[in-house]
């Protein structure tokens, strides 16, 4: 059976996702820097993952892959972390408790290894396939 | 030759550097070399003159990008705005306040909402504001008094590169001459941040429980007991930080997302604001919000001066502007489907909000007003390239404690291409004339006595 | 060009000494004229009006960052409070006007000229934008020097030539008007959460007297020659018995002369005197002390004030005074905002209300209209509201109405729950006097043009002055005998020219001509002292480059500037 937890995810900044937004999201250093989750080790041990392996993360409005890496910035057991932007958008609850400000921090995730043969996508596809203009597939 | 440019202002985030020192190529196109800058500032010279378009850009059937004159897109957003019923423009973190002035006119000669990027970002900081205050000072201050300084919830050393160096920890000021040795510094965190490491107390709270922490602060510091362990941090780390802040000369808390993006949101600032206020009955105590990009700062302000709202206003109303975030927010009002054309500008909201209400906006006219290709470009119906502010644009910004930067124009932008202000004020005389033509078809309403007819 | 005739009106022109003889005044090409100038004019018929210039205030906080958080920070403010739109846009706010409902309102009550009554210079920028988006009225912005650290240092070591050549740098920076002066000494010891008690009480580090900073400023104001005096907000501002600690600063002043060539007569201008004239010692006993100061300022006349009147409203009350703000939010427990400006002020401001139901607001009420009442010299005592802190400057038709008519101060203090209390502690009872029309115009328009030293422009209607002509429907040989007439007829002009354009008509906005930005250049001698003093506390102390702190050419509207030459 395939491990799967649930953590509390928050999203935030990371420098090197700011290089990335101000070089364009369209390139490797954008993809590079947000298409990744950071957790605690215990919790990288609990899913039996390898470094750099693939996750599926799932929240109550969608689910995106990333790469699970080892941050320089420690988490405590149960918490997760990806960088704001467009991979985490794809699991950000759009609720705002009536502030305008989305649930960006503290939300429900489960993480799962992903599955044979996913892939990180561009943030292109992304987008583009969430509101029905990829192209790309064809 | 080159030329040196000296006192240049780095349009990245709410730090606002002004000591920037940009070497140009003698025609005035090229930006050769950045210095004083942070990595993220410094790329973002060099990247300007790549990835650059100099006309408008119209999506066709295909799928493709078509270009079109800027008469042509003037004249489709003209369109797009009479013709929607709620339109929605947003963004604004990346522009002037001459931008921010000209887009409000064209907002409310349109009938439209207008949001900036505080809509997603510290828009909580001004929920509280409204029911509490903000005690709080500009970023000399800090430097020239400050011997504690508390990071409540923010990250500088990730998001506001230069913060620490220049105003809060490392500055060796007026009254503070012996910069970080003479500085406490708390930070409080549910990670161990790069900022947590040049701490000398990091708490290290449950995410989402802030609320409780603060309650605790401000238990302690009235003199009252508090349980062993509150959001996740034990109570002899709380005393201790309690007695550091009580015993300050001068300090400054500065907060950031932890508290805005985390459930309680605006709450966990109002209550922010009430430690500060309660230290004021001992010392000396600001607090400040870590506000982002280099002119989110600024819609507030203009916004503010038009109407007497930060954000979230309501124009559509026509005769007075109406503010309920919750309500005339962009994201709430996205999810409710009660827009029905959006223009995207200086942000990127297809990155930047979730994808959700990016779905919901998509299903109608959007256009997006940007130097780049972003990924709001991507699902644009038009894109207008504008020129950066900040490079090749000057004009005023706000920095995070409300104080006016003017920034200057290093190179050239693109041959052709309008800024920010020249485009919105094109936009409203484009609307001016279309209200015009559809005057003379339907013989119309008289103009009420004493109203001033045009510009 | 444009020739504009105004017929028939009673004229009040105290400039010309002009007590409302019915005349023609003429306009050509936006200033005023002789009659007989004009070949064929437009004509207004003014017959049973009453004609006066352009108002002019002499301190209200218009625009600027304290102004704008007052702004932002209470939606409650606007909500049910603001008209629906009439003009080219929209007008928002009561107690803080969004700056295009400045603009109107004060056009509306028959005004061409407002002075910002302080200025934080590191924040100029942001004033300028302001100024920018304020239509009509002209607006000229007082920077604060009563606690910047330039100033402190060099005032302690009796350098005023220095302080001088500082003050000509600043003023040049920010493009300000004046020296304004704010709790001297107590905003910066307010850095520290303290504050000084009154004018011999030192300020922390900096060691000087708030004494010393004000009789400094004079000095350097009059060395400099500046149009407008030095222009002060008492210390222990609002407290009770404090009008000893204003006696105090008054007669700092004594020995003094006015030294320019702009037609000013005083060297200080005591601003909102109300909230400076209170006697007892607690909130229980506090009483009236407006005779007591006003008797001073009487027989001194190198002295002017304006009034701050209480107009018993909710308000928003904002200053450079940190440390009363503090004060204020501890007594009222309402939200509070404090911004403290690095080297230079600090700001607070906090919601207010004055209600006619307490009996401290009932007696700062008597007290204002005391402070006019009891003066000899209306050429000296000048109506404000300290708008917005004592009530918003669009009251100025109702303070107008009380000090002019008895039976309308009287239909006021019906509503005060503690009558008796405040005609106990005040003498507004025994006071039967009303102005008159050729005072109000004193008030609001000649005196404050001539403290300003901008008379041979504003204020008047002599010959090669601003075409700024007010025109209000009340016949001075006739008045409304309803004194709530007189409050509706200066609410709402009949008629406002501004530069010669017909800017209000009917009460109502008809057109928006160019407003300016006055500001006063001085030159004065190379000071490589002063100049190496910015060049270190900018390097070192201040969080902005001394040339980005330096207001833009491109960011300064439409200015007009007074030259004042002091290398000569």
């Amino acid at each position: 059976m395939a491990k799967k937890i649930t953590l509390n995810m928050i999203t935030q900044r990371s420098v090197e996702e700011g290089v990335g937004i101000v070089k364009g999201k369209m390139t490797p250093d954008y993809f590079e820097a947000c298409s990744i989750i950071e957790m605690h080790d215990d919790d990288v041990k609990a899913l039996g993952l390898v470094p750099n392996q693939l996750v599926r993360v799932t929240s109550e409005c969608g689910d995106v892959i990333v790469k699970a890496v080892k941050g320089r910035q420690a988490l405590y057991p149960g918490l997760a972390f990806i960088p704001q932007g467009v991979y985490a958008n794809q699991i950000v609850p759009a609720r705002t408790q009536a502030t305008g400000e989305p649930q960006y921090s503290g939300f429900p995730v489960t993480v799962e290894p992903a599955p044979v043969g996913e892939r990180r996508k561009s943030t292109l596809e992304l987008v583009q396939r969430a509101v029905g203009m990829w192209k790309g597939d064809q | 030759m080159a030329k040196k440019i000296e006192n240049v202002g780095c349009p990245f985030c709410g730090v606002c550097c002004d000591d920037l020192v940009v070497t140009v190529s003698d025609d005035g196109k090229k930006i050769l070399e950045v210095e004083n800058a942070c990595i993220i500032g410094s790329t973002v010279f060099h990247r300007a003159m790549e990835d650059r378009h100099a006309l408008p850009r119209l999506r066709q059937p295909d799928g493709t990008y078509k270009e079109i004159s800027y008469d042509e897109a003037i004249d489709y957003t003209a369109k797009v705005l009479q013709k929607a019923k709620k339109p929605l423009i947003y963004g604004f973190g990346s522009t002037n306040c001459e931008g921010m002035a000209a887009a409000a006119k064209v907002a409310e000669k349109a009938g439209a909402v207008i949001d900036n990027c505080a809509s997603i970002c510290h828009g909580s900081s001004f929920l509280a504001i409204f029911d509490n205050g903000y005690p709080s000072c500009t970023l000399g201050e800090t430097k020239n008094r400050a011997d504690v300084i508390v990071y409540w919830g923010a990250n500088p050393a990730h998001a506001h590169p230069r913060h620490m160096s220049r105003y809060s920890i490392f500055p060796r000021g007026f009254f503070t001459g012996k910069g970080h040795k003479g500085r406490k510094i708390i930070v409080i965190d549910p990670r161990h941040t790069d900022t947590a490491q040049v701490a000398d107390i990091h708490l290290q709270v449950k995410q989402g429980h802030d609320y409780d922490l603060f309650d605790a602060f401000r238990t302690v510091l009235r003199g009252h007991d508090i349980p062993d362990e509150v959001a996740g941090v034990k109570k002899e780390k709380i005393v201790e930080a309690v007695e550091i802040l009580k015993k300050a000369r001068f300090g400054t808390i500065f907060y950031g997302m932890g508290l805005c993006h985390s459930d309680g949101r605006n709450h966990n600032v109002d209550i922010a604001i009430s430690l500060t206020r309660d230290l004021n009955d001992f010392t000396k105590w600001t607090i400040m919000a870590m506000r982002g990009h280099y002119n989110i700062t600024g819609p507030g302000a203009v916004w503010s001066w038009q109407y007497g709202f930060p954000y979230c206003l309501d124009l559509t109303k026509r005769d007075i502007a109406h503010m309920n975030p919750g309500e005339t927010s962009s994201v709430d009002l996205a999810m409710r489907d009660e827009v029905d054309a959006f223009i995207n500008i200086g942000t990127d909201a297809a990155a930047h909000f979730p994808i959700e209400p990016v779905k919901h906006l998509r299903k109608h006219p959007w256009i997006t007003i940007d130097p780049h290709p972003t990924m709001a470009t991507e699902i644009s119906d038009l894109h207008i390239p504008v020129g950066i502010v900040g490079v090749e644009v000057p004009g005023i910004v706000y920095r995070m404690d409300n104080v006016p930067i003017q920034y200057r124009k290093v190179i050239d932008a693109p041959d052709g291409v309008l800024n920010d202000e020249e485009l919105f004020e094109r936009i409203y005389q484009r609307l001016c004339e279309l209200e015009a033509e559809d005057a003379a078809k339907t013989p119309a309403k008289t103009t009420p006595e004493g109203v001033r007819a045009g510009e | 060009m444009s020739e504009l005739l105004i017929k028939n009106g009673f004229v009040f022109d105290p400039l010309q000494g002009i007590k409302g003889d019915r005349m023609d005044i003429a306009i050509k090409d936006g200033k005023i004229v002789e009659t007989n100038t004009l070949s064929s004019p437009s004509v207004i018929d003014a017959a049973g009006m009453t004609v006066m210039a352009g108002g002019v205030d002499v301190h209200s906080h218009v625009v600027g960052p304290k102004v704008n958080v007052g702004r932002l920070f209470r939606p409650e403010d606007k909500l049910f409070k603001s008209p629906f739109k009439t003009c080219n846009r929209m007008e928002m706010g009561f107690s803080v006007p969004s700056t295009f409902k400045t603009g109107y309102d004060y056009a509306r009550m028959g005004y061409s000229f407002v002075n910002e009554a302080a200025m934080p210079p590191l924040h100029s920028p942001h004033v300028h934008e302001e100024i920018r988006d304020t239509p009509i009225i002209d607006n000229a912005a007082m920077p604060v020097f009563g606690n910047n650290w330039f100033t402190l240092e060099y005032l302690k070591n009796n350098e005023i030539e220095n302080n001088a050549a500082y003050t000509a740098w600043l003023l040049r920076a920010t493009r300000g008007f004046a020296i304004k002066v704010v709790n001297p000494g107590g905003t910066e010891a307010w850095g520290w959460g303290l504050n000084c008690d009154n004018i011999h009480d030192p300020v922390p580090y900096f060691d000087i007297t708030p004494a010393k900073i004000i009789t400094g400023l004079i000095e350097t104001n009059e060395f400099l020659g500046l149009p407008h005096s030095v222009h002060l907000h008492c210390n222990n501002l609002g407290n009770p018995g404090n009008y000893t600690d204003t006696l105090d600063s008054l007669r700092l002043a004594e020995g003094y002369t006015p030294k320019n060539n702009f037609g000013r007569d005083q060297v200080m201008h005591i601003t909102h005197v109300q909230f400076s004239s209170y006697g007892g010692d607690s909130w229980k006993n506090i009483d009236s002390q407006a005779k007591t100061i006003m008797d001073y300022v009487n027989s001194h006349d190198n002295i002017t004030v304006d009034m701050g009147q209480v107009t018993l409203d909710e308000t928003t009350t904002m200053t450079a005074d940190g440390p009363f703000e503090h004060h204020l939010q501890s007594l009222n427990n309402l939200k509070w905002v404090n911004t403290d400006v690095a080297l230079e002020t600090a700001a607070g401001v906090v919601p207010y209300v004055y209600s006619p139901n307490v009996k401290v607001s009932t007696i700062q009420w008597a007290i204002g209209l005391e402070i006019a009442l009891y003066s000899n010299d209306l050429m000296r005592t000048f109506i404000t509201t300290d708008h917005p802190n004592a009530g918003p400057f669009t009251r100025y038709p109702r303070v107008i109405k009380w000090l002019m008519s008895r039976a309308a101060r009287d239909e006021t203090m019906k509503t005060f729950k503690w009558l008796n209390r405040t005609i106990e502690s005040t003498t507004i009872d025994s006071i039967d006097r009303e102005l008159t029309l050729y005072e109000i115009a004193q008030m609001t328009r000649a005196g404050p043009a001539k403290a300003l030293g901008i008379s041979n422009t504003y204020g008047g209607l002599a010959p090669g002055m601003d075409g700024n002509v007010a025109i209000y429907a009340l016949n001075p040989e006739n008045m409304p005998s309803n004194p709530d007439m007189i409050e509706s007829a200066f609410s709402r002009c009949a008629y406002l020219v501004k530069d010669g354009i017909v800017a209000v008509k009917g009460g109502e906005i008809v057109a928006e001509p160019p407003k300016r930005t006055v500001w006063v250049d001085v030159k004065v001698p190379e000071n490589a002292q002063v100049q190496r003093d910015i060049y270190e506390h900018f390097l070192r102390h201040y969080s902005v480059g001394v040339e980005n702190y330096q207001l833009f050419d491109e960011h300064l509207h439409n200015p007009r500037v007074i030259e004042v030459d002091t290398t000569q």
